[in-house]
């Protein structure tokens, strides 16, 4: 596999195939692991960097589950390719910066993504659409158990495993899910749900994590808390704040239906007016549009399109995805021009 | 759109700014945007919030180990402080008891519960038996609970004898 196969091929998480997959689009389970005695990636020289990167690789191979995985070098990618990876949410931001000694490694599915040499040695992701975190635990779960038989991974009996922030010191675990709740924007009760979610100690993010704000109403909500609670505990805490969100996001739905139908009926099909007839968009009125869309096919009010041709159009819409798929760069007026036509060709189908 | 910051070129990025309840919108380039957020992380990091919370725990009456260094890498505690990160899976036990102190505050707990690697799994599960023996027999003392110390002082005793026959066979 090569990293430009990924372009004709959907993500996992992408599939809308999970549970309560219209409003929960993907689950995410994150696990942080060091080496013992090695220094973490910011404290390390470059041999010893060159070290670790070459004894964690060494391991991967050996993992069955990645036999068929795509390993890359971040030094030998450009620009674009690291952006690209981004926004699959196959690594993040920081990862494609300073580039030395790092990797990522991804299963042929996109369900798993390794990335080596970040904030810590090792940052394994389980990513599968819909609402799903004891699934992707389980399955990350594996990795990490094959990943202990043959490393020796910095752990204190009390402390749990140890990492480069103490915030992930503990189970080193991170739940998320991506939620899309535009009825609670719509409606003003999204205010009340995020200042919840922060006084139970959940974070809230946009579609990109870390420092991104909330975008077309998508919220990523993880647990803030690694230590002190036991993996599945921590999964079942999210898991009932989510259920009752999912609820509300539904009740909302419901009244907004019940009080003005039509004005709703009038704006999601407004948006994919635009979006079929538009030659000049922007990525931030793309996701916004697409958010409408998708809330109308979630309603039934939209029935050309399926949940899972929006779900891909928001990835395939980003900046580096359209300059992957035109094969050049591309400035962002140009990005503007390609948005559009790669959105009315992929609506009028 | 131009950028507000430098009127030259178009503006790709917008950011909203909420301070004191008054909501700013701000139109950059990719480039002055660049320039903003190195800026942003400057002025209030995750270093800094760390050490913030490091800072307000005074009832640890002892001076911080500032020049305190850990053997294993290096790092001291002044750098910790400054970047946030710790250096090695060491410096855990070389700022052990301010570290102790900045868990609970973040977690609420400085307990591990969960998982374990699986080569540690079964000496590690005796020792975290042991010490919550230990925790019970000290509560027991405490509360003047005789009877049911005296219970789990002969757990523990059994429990210390496998251990320690445990370790020789390991040994062996």
């Amino acid at each position: 596999m090569e990293l430009n196969d990924l372009l004709n091929h959907t993500s996992e998480w992408l599939k809308d195939t999970g549970p309560h997959a219209d409003i929960v689009l993907s689950s995410r389970i994150r696990l942080a692991r060091n080496l013992d005695k090695v220094p973490f990636p910011h404290w390390a020289n470059k041999k010893q960097s060159e070290q670790a990167l070459k004894t964690i690789n060494e391991a991967l191979v050996n993992v069955e589950f990645l036999k068929k995985a795509l390993f890359l070098k971040l030094a030998d990618l450009d620009s674009i390719d690291k952006q690209f990876l981004v926004e699959r949410h196959l690594m993040s931001l920081e990862h494609a910066q300073r580039t030395d000694h790092k990797a990522v490694v991804i299963d042929e599915e996109e369900r798993v993504a390794i990335m080596v040499n970040e904030e810590d040695h090792i940052r394994m992701q389980y990513m599968q659409s819909g609402f799903n975190l004891f699934d992707a635990w389980n399955n990350i779960n594996k990795i990490d158990d094959s990943l202990a038989n043959e490393l020796h991974f910095a752990f204190l009996s009390d402390w749990g495993y140890l990492t480069a922030c103490p915030t992930n010191a503990g189970t080193g675990m991170r739940g998320s899910v991506m939620l899309h709740l535009p009825a609670l924007v719509m409606s003003g009760q999204i205010n009340r749900v995020l200042a919840a979610l922060a006084k139970l100690s959940f974070t809230t993010r946009g579609l990109y994590g870390e420092g991104t704000q909330a975008t077309g109403n998508f919220f990523q909500v993880s647990n803030q808390v690694s230590l002190g609670h036991g993996e599945g505990e921590i999964i079942e805490n999210i898991n009932g704040i989510i259920n009752q969100i999912i609820t509300q996001e539904n009740q909302a739905r419901e009244t907004m239906l019940a009080r003005n139908k039509a004005a709703l009926e009038d704006k999601i099909n407004r948006s994919l007016g635009i979006l079929k007839s538009a030659h000049i968009i922007t990525s931030q009125e793309t996701i916004e549009l697409l958010s409408m869309v998708r809330l109308g096919c979630d309603l039934g009010m939209i029935k050309e399109l399926n949940r899972r041709t929006i779900n891909e159009l928001f990835i395939i819409t980003q900046p580096a995805h359209l300059q992957k798929i035109e094969n050049k760069k591309l400035s962002a007026q140009e990005r503007d021009v390609k948005r559009a036509e790669l959105i009315r060709n992929k609506l009028m189908m | 759109m131009l950028c507000d910051i430098c009127g030259k070129n178009p503006a790709t990025v917008h950011l909203t700014e909420i301070i004191d309840d008054q909501m700013s919108e701000l139109h950059l380039c990719e480039e002055c945007a660049h320039q903003k957020s190195l800026q942003m992380e400057q002025q209030f990091g995750l270093s800094d919030l760390l050490a913030g919370l490091v800072e307000f725990e005074k009832p640890v009456k002892d001076t911080e180990p500032v020049g305190v260094k850990c053997s294993s890498c290096g790092l001291s505690y002044a750098d910790f402080k400054k970047i946030g990160r710790l250096g090695c899976g060491e410096c855990y036990n070389a700022f052990r008891k301010y570290l102790g102190v900045l868990l609970k505050k973040i977690h609420g707990s400085n307990q591990h519960v969960g998982k374990s690697p699986l080569k540690v799994t079964k000496v590690l599960k005796k020792k975290i038996d042991l010490q919550e023996l230990r925790r019970r027999l000290q509560q027991a003392i405490e509360m003047e609970a005789f009877e049911e110390a005296a219970k789990i002082r002969d757990q523990l005793r059994e429990l210390e004898k496998k251990s320690a026959q445990g370790d020789n066979e390991a040994k062996e």
